[in-house]
């Protein structure tokens, strides 16, 4: 299992167009990603989920990444929310 | 004639006959089914279908609209494809034998009232978006097709809120107006009309009766109305103001490109006061010449922790890079005083403004100060920034700020990353800082007058003190020779001198300002085509 927490820093949280990307992202690997903000848990690789959490700007959120490809995913991850969000 | 009035999403005036616009009947029916495997893949079929239908959209917003428009089906897409939304229709189909249709309108209704509960406006809006996707597969599988404007001439659209969907489907050539009942200022109806810049009503308390179906109307997105059947007086009356209103506009756009130039040929910079990253394209779209005044603060707020210099950098960068090349001024932290923040643990002051605050917080945590030079700094490397720092009383408060920055600038040598060169120049805000401007001139690049704390220093008129706003007068002859001794200082200590508080704007004042000799004036993105209008005409 591999872990990483990130704080948004875009503006308008988690909102469609970069939930869609995450979506994308995440579905390129096989491992579960999970995403926790303290308050709702949600699947990365479903968008409505995704959404569901309301993630905004200064939220701390944690993923759990679990599978074959765990460490992959993971780093792919942290760079995309770094890039995008 | 009847009034009704509504939320403007866009100013301007349009005249023209009502298109009440209906959605396509359809009563859903809930059937017994026996083959659910065949259910099943008759929904998957649908589904399919409206995966293309929803890829042809994509391409027709993307060349109509543009990619912010486009986005959304991408995203319908996805939601269509969502693990979760195709569970719940499915088991429906297979546990409770229904027809496909009541299950995708079922699941479709639980999905959005949950994004409807939402304490989030953004999410709130998306309801309709989960509606709109299932409304789609349904009409696919009960064989429906969705209609257009049934009209010769171009029509006032009126309709209780529109789908994406259905926005994408409208001929755009035939639309003067939209009026809705529902909907909101982050409804699909409200981001068409700002993209094909026509008038807009959301939130409009209009009936949507039958009879209004053709009727002359007029919508004023400059005042909020909705006028049905209006009476000859009044129709005349916004005839005028429609043409008025067309012909400013078109001269301030014919200003787009021009100098900010007056016609004995004195030149000044007209910047823009941004508050967020959004507002940079508000600032290109008006032709800003750069930003004087970047406020910082709002990365500081709604949040529970000071923010990394990670996040900083790379809002700072965003930015820098959006106004490619022009100069970005970025104001350091201004808290304190009016802007509170629970996290920074300030303590209750009997009188704020002239308390703990701005400057006088970043110089007493300076590792927190440290964190946003550093992200300033870094960003620097992909635009023209510019520091200034806010509620200076003294050249010993530069002096330590300066070594500040060259303890920041050594480090980042010495991690091998590169910066610009950063102007650096100090807000004049307090009488003190006015008194002592020729010394402080020589201290830095430039000078930024930041009125309204200004005049409330000068008169000692507290600003948010209702009862003292018959005597709060900015044009106070002190407020304006402090001005003026500013900008003389600043140009004999050989510092350039802007304004960036409200007086900027106040284009009574433009002239005085030019006459004092000032270099530039930063007002809100919508007022710089005003502003050079008025410089243009000296």
């Amino acid at each position: 299992m591999k872990q990483f927490t990130y704080t948004i820093t875009d503006a308008l949280g988690i909102h469609a167009r970069p939930a869609g990307l995450l979506v994308k992202k995440a579905a390129e690997f096989k491992s579960t990603v999970t995403v926790d903000n303290g308050v709702k848990k949600g699947d990365a690789k479903k968008i409505m989920s995704l959404m569901m959490m309301a993630v905004k700007q200064g939220h701390n959120v944690t993923f759990t990444i679990e599978g074959e490809d765990e460490d992959a995913a993971a780093a792919a991850l942290e760079a995309f929310m770094k890039e995008n969000l | 004639m009847i009034i009704c009035s509504g939320k403007s999403v866009l100013k301007g005036i349009a005249i023209g006959k009502i298109y009440l616009f209906k959605k396509q009947e359809y009563i859903l029916e809930q059937k017994l089914i026996e083959d659910v495997e065949a259910e099943v893949a008759r929904f998957e079929a649908a589904k399919a279908k409206a995966m293309e239908q929803l890829d042809a959209l994509y391409q027709k917003a993307l060349k109509e609209a543009g990619e912010e428009q486009a986005m959304i089906f991408d995203v319908h897409k996805m939601m269509l494809d969502d693990g979760d939304y195709l569970e719940n229709i499915c088991n429906m189909i297979r546990e409770e034998k229904v027809n496909a249709e009541f299950a995708v309108n079922l699941t479709g209704e639980s999905f959005s009232s949950v994004f409807a509960s939402m304490d989030d406006e953004y999410m709130k809006a998306r309801s309709v978006d989960v509606l709109d996707i299932s409304k789609r597969v349904v009409n696919i599988l009960a064989g429906i097709v969705d209609g257009g404007i049934d009209s010769e001439e171009p029509v006032i659209l009126l309709a209780d809120d529109l789908s994406p969907s259905e926005t994408v489907q409208l001929d755009k050539s035939k639309i003067l107006a939209f009026v809705t009942k529902n909907g909101s200022a982050n409804s699909h109806t409200a981001i068409l009309a700002r993209s094909m810049n026509i008038p807009a009503l959301v939130k409009t308390d209009v009936a949507l009766l039958e009879e209004y179906n053709g009727m002359e109307a007029i919508v004023d997105g400059i005042e909020g109305n909705f006028i049905l059947n209006p009476d000859a007086a009044t129709a005349a009356k916004l005839r005028t103001k429609k043409e008025e209103y067309e012909k400013e506009k078109a001269e301030l756009l014919e200003l787009i490109g021009k100098d900010n130039v007056t016609t004995d040929g004195r030149r000044i910079n007209v910047y823009a006061n941004i508050g967020n990253t959004q507002d940079v394209d508000k600032v290109l779209e008006n032709d800003g010449g750069g930003i004087g005044l970047f406020r910082s603060e709002f990365i500081y707020l709604g949040r529970d922790t000071y923010p990394t210099e990670e996040e900083q950098f790379k809002i700072y960068k965003e930015v820098l890079s959006g106004m490619g090349g022009k100069k970005v001024i970025i104001r350091t932290l201004d808290i304190g005083a009016d802007k509170q923040v629970d996290y920074f643990n300030l303590p209750k002051e009997e009188n704020p403004a002239m308390g703990y605050r701005a400057i006088r917080i970043c110089l007493d945590r300076v590792e927190m100060f440290k964190t946003q030079l550093r992200a300033i700094y870094r960003a620097s490397a992909f635009g023209t920034a510019a520091i200034m720092f806010p509620m200076i009383i003294s050249v010993n408060e530069i002096r330590k700020i300066k070594e500040i920055v060259e303890e920041v600038k050594a480090e980042l040598i010495k991690e091998g990353i590169s910066f610009n060169h950063v102007e650096l120049g100090i807000m004049i805000e307090t009488p003190a800082a006015v008194m002592i401007s020729e010394e402080l001139a020589k201290e830095v690049e430039f000078f930024s007058i930041g009125t309204n704390d200004l005049t409330q220093y000068t008169l000692a008129i507290d600003r948010q003190n209702q009862s003292l706003d018959n005597i709060y007068d900015s044009h106070h002859p002190a407020v304006l020779r402090m001005i003026q001794m500013t900008i003389e200082n600043g140009h004999k200590g050989g510092a350039w001198v802007g304004i960036c508080g409200e007086l900027a704007s106040d284009t009574t004042l433009t002239k005085t300002f030019i006459d004092m000799g000032i270099d530039e004036l930063s007002v809100s993105p919508t007022y710089i085509l005003g502003l050079r209008k008025t410089i243009r005409e000296i």
